[in-house]
């Protein structure tokens, strides 16, 4: 399956909407998005992954990139994950250190705002 | 002689198929259903790690996987033919590599630039999912075998 991506503004949040299988194929698309978003000052993202087939370490790169990104304008990247096949990539990697990862976009953007 | 080989020409596209061709194997091969997505996720890697070797070196050059049934073990084998500057155990880009140990997350974060991440990561990665894996370098190539346990095919 191909890579879809959709993203919205709630509460001053971005959401980006991924679905599909994110890999050495598809990730630029989302980088690109991701890049896109800041650039047009939105710092605090919501990665919506509930949709998402496959992750490998291209898109981690991805995800990491856009982190730094947002950090560097004191924002945030979190996640919304429940799927344990694409957990554990992150476990595997210690990246569940790294990333905020929820249950739900509006977890996640609770959270965002009890940390502002 | 393999069970099934596949030869593909260094796309990113083409690694999806690559994936699902590994992952159809070995579920004929009898892997348990609940590895296949660490195979699926392994091989991926180990294709990703051969294309982006061969696109900077060798781009006319296809790369190869050769998936076996052994009986016990199903076994996948990812060669590249981009030249190494060592021999050996080595990670992506030739870089060393300590397997079965992801770098740590923060030097990730910190390292990372787009498009990706440090060398010898995505190896890192097929460490944690396989758990038989070696990775060695010819003068002709590194290649990647991978290894799960598998029960007889069925007839």
């Amino acid at each position: 399956m191909d890579l879809k991506l959709g993203h919205y503004n709630k509460d001053g949040i971005e959401v980006v909407d991924v679905e599909g299988e994110i890999d050495v194929y598809t990730a630029p698309r989302l980088r690109e998005l991701l890049i896109d978003l800041v650039n047009k000052n939105n710092y605090q993202l919501v990665v919506n992954m509930e949709k998402v087939e496959f992750l490998d370490s291209t898109g981690l790169g991805v995800l990491v990139g856009g982190l730094k990104r947002v950090r560097a304008h004191d924002g945030s990247l979190d996640l919304v994950c429940t799927q344990e096949r694409i957990l554990k990539i992150f476990r595997i990697t210690g990246l569940t250190k790294v990333f905020g990862i929820h249950n739900t976009v509006d977890e996640a953007i609770a959270a965002k705002k009890s940390e502002k | 002689m393999a069970t099934v080989e596949v030869t593909f020409t260094p796309l990113p596209a083409h690694v999806r198929t690559a994936r699902l061709v590994a992952t159809a194997v070995a579920r004929r091969s009898g892997v348990n259903e609940a590895l296949l997505d660490e195979v699926r996720l392994a091989v991926g890697e180990a294709c990703s790690r051969a294309v982006e070797a061969h696109r900077r070196h060798c781009p006319a050059e296809p790369v190869k996987i050769e998936m076996t049934d052994q009986g016990e073990r199903f076994v996948v084998v990812v060669s590249d033919h981009a030249p190494t500057t060592t021999a050996g155990s080595v990670g992506a880009n030739g870089h060393a590599v300590s397997q079965g140990t992801a770098p740590g997350a923060a030097a990730v974060v910190q390292s990372a630039d787009d498009p990706g991440i440090p060398a010898g990561f995505g190896l890192a990665v097929i460490s944690g999912l396989a758990d038989d894996v070696r990775v060695s370098s010819t003068s002709s190539g590194v290649s990647v075998r991978m290894s799960w346990p598998s029960a007889a095919p069925t007839a």
